[in-house]
């Protein structure tokens, strides 16, 4: 099973709405219930520390889960290590990405770097998809290097955007379908 | 009395203003500072979802991006700071049952934050200058953009926030560890350690029992204020680095922005707004809890010395914590990701979530209870940050952050919903509890308002960060203007919310007038009668 951004997010929608609807019950439940007699009989340390330990587990659990999941977290944490196949070279200045050709192409299954050099402000730089939603973004920070390195795993189209806000006058770096991916059993969508 | 002479002189005229102590009045010129800037940042707030769904003619994207740097400044400086600075300066001196150190400088205090949220507000809504307040460099020196004019009365009004705030920092320590007069010589350095937690460090380190001088919500506003005076110093720092830029412009020359790394610059920010964000709310929410669960129930709290060690903890995650700002920063290092971005800020799960045990667990320990108004805002509070804080932990994760950062699901879920219902409901909870201590015994004017006000906050809040939210993970960004309805359910939605949240504070502000009185309102304003250090009048 490939797994990409859109697919994280709905596990993420998932798992969050589940959460946010228990805590809220919970929430409830605990208001209904204080105001009615009843003894208060206290909470014992083992139960107090069990839900210490359990919120430990899940505070880390999180972070290893990601890690072995999301297939761009590692590659992001050793992308120094890695040879791209191809690389992009831009530029940003004046709220305007400066792109090394009118239409960037790559092929499924390549590591592709980004890499994004800022002549003035701090920019970001995302892709998107057809319908708005993101494929990935980072930070464009003046005076150093700016990289990302993904592997595009599905033919598609994507939108630059920068994701910084850079002053007013930032609210138009849009670069329409400036990125195409093929692959080899498939066109473009 | 009909409605006219009640919105003249208060609820069956029982507001005496005349009748208020120093310290009374005090207090109530910071809560109701705190107020109206409320009402500010919920006007803009409006301004702003509307702007979302469709532009307004009277807005222009440079006063949108205004507004948008104006609105968190208003809220936490000319609101919230103005409100817990003043809950906090009756407070201290209330527990420790001693007179606070310097009335005058809570006044000035008062008066510093409400008239440097006023000039910075004015400057950019006249000037339009807006950095936001992440303040990337260059940007907050970008004078194509900004005016630099605007910008340096900006950067003064914030200046003279901090410099309140300064003043609040130095009258909590001194409150604590000073002597008043005829009494006898207090332990000044004991009781500074015991409120910074030093002496429960010692006793758990060397085994000792030494007990605790001061109660645990002092050593709450205690450790908090630390965190508050190392913020004020970083946002003066860079205000006047900033300054020198603007300066340097208005005698037309222009300083080479580079000389300063974007960077650092970032880091250095960060760690000082998490400082606020990630440390003094979480440990002053904390520790408002803590007071607020035994001031309701009168019980003990559970597992108090766990709770101590927790808000040291928490002092310490907040110093360590700002990384996770900067996960999507590919020139970041990868073990600052690490450690601090992801590792340290999951303790805020850790140190949060114990605190909304305990908070539980000594409210149950006391049923049954009445629903009162200060316990409905109370567990309004809790869920906020119970729905807050996981919501932060997630886009804190090296995978996560790389398509939620500058989302609309880091300002909804995380930012509004801890804001809105988790901070601000806390606070309403201690407001609706302080009331009739602050106005010697006035009653609420309408309860059926109090209850509207808090289900239109809770639904509102919730709601409003819940579209947000789903708006984020369908890839919308927040700090941009959309002007071809890309996420229009969402911001309707939101809009709506938003909408609720402001006739929740309409109830509550005409709530508070009508209970009070117009005239008792101005003579919260009017210099105190008698000269007293006493909290309330001696009668009460």
């Amino acid at each position: 099973m490939k797994i990409d951004s859109s697919m994280v997010l709905w596990g993420q929608t998932l798992a969050y709405t589940a959460y946010a609807l228990a805590i809220i019950a919970v929430v409830g439940w605990f208001a209904h219930r204080i105001t009615r007699d009843g003894e208060g009989r206290g909470v014992t340390s083992a139960i107090f520390y069990s839900f210490a330990g359990f919120l430990v587990v899940c505070g880390v659990s999180l972070h290893i889960i990601t890690y072995n999941t999301i297939p761009w977290a590692p590659l992001d944490l050793k992308r120094a290590t890695i040879t791209p196949d191809r690389t992009f070279a831009i530029t940003v200045a004046q709220h305007r990405f400066t792109l090394p050709a009118p239409k960037l192409h790559a092929a499924c299954g390549e590591k592709v770097l980004f890499n994004v050099t800022s002549e003035d402000l701090t920019y970001g730089f995302g892709l998107f998809r057809q319908d708005n939603s993101m494929l990935f973004q980072m930070q464009v920070v003046p005076g150093h290097v700016n990289d990302i390195l993904w592997v595009f795993d599905r033919p598609g189209t994507y939108t630059i955007r920068s994701t910084e806000y850079s002053g007013p006058a930032g609210i138009g770096m849009i670069e329409r379908n400036a990125v195409e991916i093929t692959c080899a059993d498939g066109a473009a969508n | 009395m009909s409605m006219l002479e009640t919105l003249v002189a208060g609820e069956r005229g029982l507001f005496k203003p005349a009748t208020l102590t120093p310290m009374q009045k005090m207090t109530l010129r910071f809560v109701v500072v705190g107020l109206v800037y409320y009402g500010f940042a919920v006007i803009e707030g409006m301004l702003m979802r509307a702007f979302q769904v469709t532009p307004l003619p009277f807005v222009s994207h440079e006063q949108y991006f205004a507004i948008l740097t104006a609105h968190p400044l208003v809220g936490i400086f000319g609101s919230t700071y103005s409100i817990v600075f003043g809950a906090f300066l009756f407070l201290v001196p209330y527990l420790m049952k001693k007179p606070l150190w310097s009335v005058r400088l809570g006044n000035w205090t008062c008066a510093l934050i409400g008239g440097g949220t006023f000039v910075f507000w004015a400057a950019g809504f006249l000037t339009h200058y807006a950095p936001l307040y992440t303040l990337y460099w260059p940007l907050p020196a970008d004078f194509t953009q900004f005016s630099v004019v605007g910008g340096t009365v900006f950067i003064l009004g914030i200046a003279l926030v901090m410099i309140g705030t300064a003043f609040f920092v130095v009258n909590v320590y001194m409150t604590i560890g000073y002597t008043p007069a005829g009494w006898d010589r207090q332990p000044t350095g004991a009781l500074i350690a015991s409120a910074l937690g030093l002496s429960g460090l010692r006793n758990l380190l060397t085994g000792r029992k030494t007990e605790h001088l001061v109660s645990l919500p002092v050593a709450a506003i205690a450790r908090g204020t630390v965190d508050t005076a190392l913020n004020a110093g970083v946002i003066l720092f860079t205000g006047v680095l900033i300054l020198v830029y603007m300066v340097a412009a208005l005698f037309g020359v222009s300083l080479k922005q580079t000389a300063v790394d974007a960077l650092l610059y970032k880091n250095w920010f960060w760690w000082g707004l998490d400082l606020v964000a990630d440390g003094l709310v979480l440990i002053f929410v904390a520790g408002t809890w803590y007071l607020l669960a035994t001031l309701i129930t009168g019980k003990k709290l559970y597992m108090e010395n766990v709770a101590r060690a927790a808000l040291f903890v928490e002092l310490v995650v907040s110093w360590t914590v700002w990384s996770h700002h900067l996960l999507s920063d590919q020139a970041q290092p990868g073990i600052l990701k690490v450690a601090s971005g992801e590792m340290v800020t999951a303790f805020e799960l850790i140190t949060q979530g114990l605190a909304f045990f305990i908070t539980l667990v000594t409210l149950w320990s006391a049923r049954p209870l009445k629903m009162t108004f200060p316990l409905r805002f109370l567990l309004g509070g809790l869920l906020g940050f119970a729905l807050a804080v996981p919501a932060g932990i997630m886009q804190a994760d090296i995978g996560l952050n790389r398509i939620l950062h500058n989302t609309q699901w880091v300002v909804g879920p995380h930012v509004h919903v801890a804001v809105l219902v988790g901070l601000t409901m806390t606070l309403y909870s201690a407001i609706y509890l302080l009331f009739p201590i602050l106005t010697n015994g006035v009653q609420l004017y309408s309860e059926k308002l109090a209850r509207f006000h808090f289900w239109a906050q809770l639904l509102g809040g919730i709601g409003m960060g819940a579209f947000m939210g789903m708006a984020g993970l369908q890839g919308m960004l927040r700090r941009t203007i959309y002007s071809s309805g890309e996420f229009m359910p969402y911001m309707v939605l939101a809009g709506l919310s938003g909408l609720l949240l402001l006739l929740g504070f309409l109830a509550f502000f005409y709530n508070i007038v009508m209970s009070l009185g117009l005239k008792g309102v101005v003579g919260i304003f009017v210099p105190a009668a008698s000269d007293t250090k006493e909290l309330v009048p001696a009668a009460n």
